[in-house]
Order: C-alpha cells, then sequence, then structure tokens
C-alpha cells in the first residue's frame, strides 16, 4: 500500500516537525481553539445544568434551546459568522461553543436532578440550607455525570476545531483542507490520524481529571478501600 | 465535510477513509459506471462546486435530456482535484472544464498560454486517459486578481505588475492550493518576480469567504474568476494580467471517449458555440448576486437562445 508508505513518510519527516506549518504548531493552534471554546462552554453550561438541576425550573426550556446548538451544522455556523464579523477565530469559537454546550448542560442537569432523594432530604435533615446540599451534597453526587458531558463535549470540539481551516485559520484541519485542494493523500490521511489521536488523548487526560475531581466516596473507591483493608486484616 | 461536524475522532477517520477510497480505489463504482456506459444508455453530467459550473452542467443536461439522451447529474462534487479523477474512474462522463486549467492539471510543468498551443498539447493527455474534449466556447472564465477600489487607489494598483515592490504589504486570499498551484502564487513570482505577500490566507476560490475577506479589508487581494459576477457587484477592480501567466480558459466540455457519442457530440457542440464570456458574467451575476437557481438560470437562457 503505497498510500500508507506515504503517510509515514509524511509524519516523519523531520521538515513537518517544525517552522510555522508544523506538526507541532498546528498542534497548538488546534488545543487553543478547543481549550478555549471547552472552557467558555463549560462558563456558560455550567450555571444554567445545575441550576435548572437544582431548583428544577426550566428545564424545558432550557435543554431544547440549547440542543438547537447540535442542530445546526458547525460549518454553516462557522461560515455565517464569517461574513457576518470577518476573519478571526470568533467564528470558529461560536461554531465549537454551539456544539459544546449542550452535553454540558444536558449532563450536569441530569446529574443535579438524578442525585437520591433520601440524600437530600437526609441533607436537609441533618439542617443544611439550599446552598449547602447543592454544593456539599448534590455537586459531588453528581460529579460524575457533569465530568462526562465536559467529555463528551471537548472531544467533539477537537474533533469539529478541524473546520477552523476551512476559514482559512490553523490548526490540525489545514493538512486536511490544504491537502484536499493539493491532491497530497498522504497530508490529509496524516492530518486525519493526528486529529484522532488528539481526540483520544483528550479524552484520557480529562478521565484522568475526572478520577482527581470526583470525590472518593461517589467513586466507590473509598468504599474499596475499606473492603480490601478488612480482607486484609482478616487474612 | 459536514461529516467530520457529526462527531468524534471515529468519524473523522471515517470520513477521511472514505475520501480515500473515492480517490484511488477502482472499486465497485468504477465497475457500474462502466456497465452503464457499455449499455449506452446513461451520461451522467459532473460538476465542481461554484455557481458557472452548476449553470454549465444543467445547460450539458438539458440539451443532452432534448437530444434524447438518458442523463443523470452529480453535481457540487468539490474542487477538481476531486472531480477529474472521478471522471477518469467513470463516476461521472462529463464535465464542464476550462482547457488551460485542465493541462496544467494533468500536466504541471506546462507552459502554453493561447488557446491553439493549450488544445494542442491537451489532446493526447486526454487521450491516453480514455478522455475526448468536445468543441471549445469561445467564452473563457480565467482566474484573475482582484482588489477593493480603495486599495487599488491606496497602491495604485491596475496590473498585475503593479503589485511588485507592494505585495509585502499585502494580505493575499484564495483557495489552499494557490500555494502550489504553477499559475498561482509560484507563478506571480517565477513571470512577474513579485516577491512573497505579507500573509496569505487560504480562503475560496471566489467563493462567499473570499468576498467578504475582500469586502471587510481581512485580506488585500483576492483571488476571482474574470466572469464573476461579485466583481462588478462589489465595485472591485480586476488587476488587468500584463504577462502572460494565466493559460487560456476556454470553457470546453470534456467527457469520457465511450460515452461521448455522436448524439451527445452534436447537442453539446451547439451550445459551446453560442456561450461567450459576457452571456456567461451575466448568467452568474443571476445566481451568486441575485440568488437564482442554477437549473432555472440554465434553462432559461437555453430557451432564449431557442436551443431548448
Amino acid at each position: 500500500m503505497t498510500v500508507i508508505n506515504e503517510v509515514f513518510t509524511w509524519l516523519t519527516d523531520p521538515a513537518q516537525w517544525s517552522g510555522p506549518d508544523g506538526i507541532p504548531v498546528r498542534t497548538l493552534q488546534h488545543l487553543y481553539y478547543s481549550l478555549l471554546a471547552t472552557a467558555i462552554a463549560a462558563a456558560i453550561a455550567l450555571p444554567i445544568g445545575v441550576f435548572i438541576g437544582h431548583t428544577g425550573r426550566g428545564a424545558l426550556v432550557a435543554v431544547n434551546l440549547t440542543n438547537l446548538g447540535r442542530a445546526i451544522p458547525s460549518l454553516g455556523i462557522i461560515i455565517l459568522m464569517f461574513t457576518l464579523v470577518g476573519f478571526g477565530i470568533v467564528p470558529v469559537l461560536v461554531a465549537l461553543i454551539a456544539l459544546a454546550v449542550p452535553p454540558i448542560v444536558t449532563n450536569s442537569y441530569i446529574g443535579i436532578r438524578s442525585v437520591d432523594r433520601d440524600v437530600r432530604e437526609a441533607a436537609e435533615g441533618m439542617g443544611m440550607r439550599g446552598r449547602q446540599v447543592l454544593w456539599q451534597v448534590e455537586l459531588p453526587v453528581a460529579m460524575p455525570l457533569i465530568m462526562a458531558g465536559i467529555r463528551t463535549s471537548a472531544v467533539q470540539v477537537v474533533a469539529t476545531a478541524t473546520l477552523a481551516a476551512f476559514v482559512g485559520l490553523g490548526g490540525l484541519g489545514r493538512y486536511l483542507i490544504d491537502g484536499l485542494s493539493q491532491r497530497d493523500l498522504a497530508q490529509v490521511v496524516g492530518g486525519a490520524i493526528l486529529v484522532a489521536v488528539l481526540s483520544l488523548l483528550t479524552e484520557l487526560v480529562l478521565g484522568r481529571v475526572q478520577a482527581l475531581v470526583v470525590s472518593p466516596g461517589v467513586a466507590g473507591r473509598a468504599a474499596d478501600a475499606a473492603v480490601r483493608a478488612k480482607v486484609e486484616k482478616a487474612a | 465535510m459536514r461529516r467530520i461536524r457529526l462527531g468524534g475522532a471515529a468519524t473523522a477517520v471515517a470520513a477521511c477513509l472514505a475520501l480515500l477510497l473515492a480517490a484511488c480505489g477502482g472499486g465497485n463504482d468504477a465497475l457500474e459506471g462502466g456497465s452503464q456506459q457499455n449499455g449506452g444508455s446513461t451520461v451522467t453530467v459532473g460538476s465542481t462546486n461554484f455557481s458557472e459550473q452548476l449553470i454549465l452542467a444543467q445547460m450539458y443536461a438539458a440539451v443532452l435530456e432534448k437530444a434524447g439522451v438518458k442523463v443523470d447529474t452529480r453535481l457540487n462534487l468539490g474542487a477538481r482535484e476531486v472531480v477529474f479523477p472521478a471522471l477518469e474512474k467513470g463516476d461521472i462522463d462529463l464535465l464542464p472544464e476550462y482547457n488551460g486549467s485542465v493541462l496544467s492539471f494533468l500536466d504541471p510543468k506546462a507552459t502554453q498560454t493561447t488557446s491553439e498551443e493549450v488544445n494542442t498539447a491537451l489532446a493526447p493527455l486526454l487521450d491516453a486517459k480514455g478522455l475526448v474534449a468536445l468543441d471549445e466556447s469561445p467564452a473563457e472564465d480565467k482566474d484573475g486578481w482582484a482588489v477593493t477600489k480603495e486599495t487599488a487607489d491606496k497602491y495604485g494598483l491596475a496590473k498585475i505588475s503593479d503589485l511588485k515592490g507592494k505585495a509585502s504589504q499585502l494580505v493575499v486570499g484564495g483557495p489552499p492550493e494557490l500555494k502550489t498551484r504553477p499559475a498561482g502564487l509560484p507563478g506571480l513570482k517565477s513571470v512577474y518576480g513579485i516577491e512573497d505577500f505579507k500573509e496569505f490566507k487560504a480562503l475560496d476560490a471566489g467563493g462567499p469567504l473570499t468576498t467578504s475577506a475582500l469586502n471587510k479589508g481581512d485580506i488585500d487581494v483576492g483571488r476571482v474568476f474574470t466572469t464573476q459576477g461579485a466583481i462588478a457587484a462589489n465595485n472591485w477592480v480586476l488587476l488587468e494580467e500584463d504577462k502572460p501567466l494565466e493559460p487560456a480558459q476556454n470553457i470546453v466540455p470534456i467527457g469520457r471517449k465511450d460515452a461521448m457519442t455522436d448524439q451527445v457530440k452534436q447537442a453539446l457542440n451547439a451550445i459551446s458555440a453560442k456561450i461567450t464570456t459576457e452571456e456567461l458574467t451575466k448568467l452568474n451575476k443571476l445566481v451568486d448576486v441575485d440568488k437564482e437557481d442554477p437549473e432555472k438560470v440554465a434553462n432559461d437562457w437555453l430557451t432564449q437562445q431557442g436551443l431548448l
């Protein structure tokens, strides 16, 4: 398979790994668009999701409104915004944020909503007020689902940030768009592989972050440890 | 690219593998195309992805249908880099093309610029691929460079050679392949001796991105087509080509030899003779600026010309 050889040659060519068109710079640009978009999306979506989850108000409206973002094609948003605001990162950010907000809103809403009634009542029975219940009980218990939403969004954003190249920006999408128009298949496939690897790495890294931020009690690790300790003692 | 949006790295990879297969696999599609031609029944008209191509392809389809040929259309397929291999493979049988662009596509080192030279050089290259060019039309759609009226006044730009000595202050925008195509930025350097531009922004070929970037000042010099309705509509200055760089770009139907029966040739040659640059520019404006449907524009024009 000559294509595979060409892709390999392309990926391992030292010239590909330096300079403003090089893979390191393109990867950093790609991460920059993705991180910025995911961070802004989380800043918008988390308060909304947590609020409607905690109060139970406006869920239908909020979830459906944010889902609109997923319904509109990202490429469409990018081109529309490009013709409105012109060259720059804004069109891409708008499209990526629109894509990233819905999973975070939905997951944080469902995470908070699905906290066991008994747990919530126990907290209230102990004299906790609304805000304390939210911060000390609901949020920690909902954290695995909230993080799952952020992970879903981040992986989607990394894959979609490829479109930035369509409107003249950088990122790994450059290899796809340029390779396609220059009939350089190795560049297209090489670029696609890099995007795929970056998406998978994003998933892995965020998995680690999740392990850190989820309370051991919720994650079940504390219980496991306790059981193990008992077993060891018995033995 | 839309498939990539749908989510996940897997989709991106799948989309690219699909492209890979489409570009290099000679599999089932090609065979299907082949059997269709052997039956002599259906001619599949293809086109790349801008209005003029859609108009021309619709014209071809309409006159062929009128001549009693069974026609199928697969339009808006992408750049030549994607569409031409589809023609070679037999996924499509016929394509509106530009003689100079096809020549430089098939022979990147070609230097011919006049129509006759280009056609003479092109014929054997097409023949070797089982393709043939029918009669060329007098209409030409050359690639060109446009600037806004303000930029033209500020830098005193009227001809392409005026860019010399000023390019380093200017941002240029156009389709990504400009960076490597011989008649693109490399040609400006080798033929006109124009230095590197301040920056190259990869956008589209005279499409919405280049149009809005030029009007907003995000780029100073934009790649356009000389028949493009947007030039007049936006009051841009088309830089005059004062040295032979761009080869002739007569519009010509290129098809697979086995699908180009006499019936097909006659029908297409009849319309090629009638398409002029002026007429085509008008039709492009109807689609690009006035947002009319390419199929309707094509059919209306053919009716006016007494061809339908």
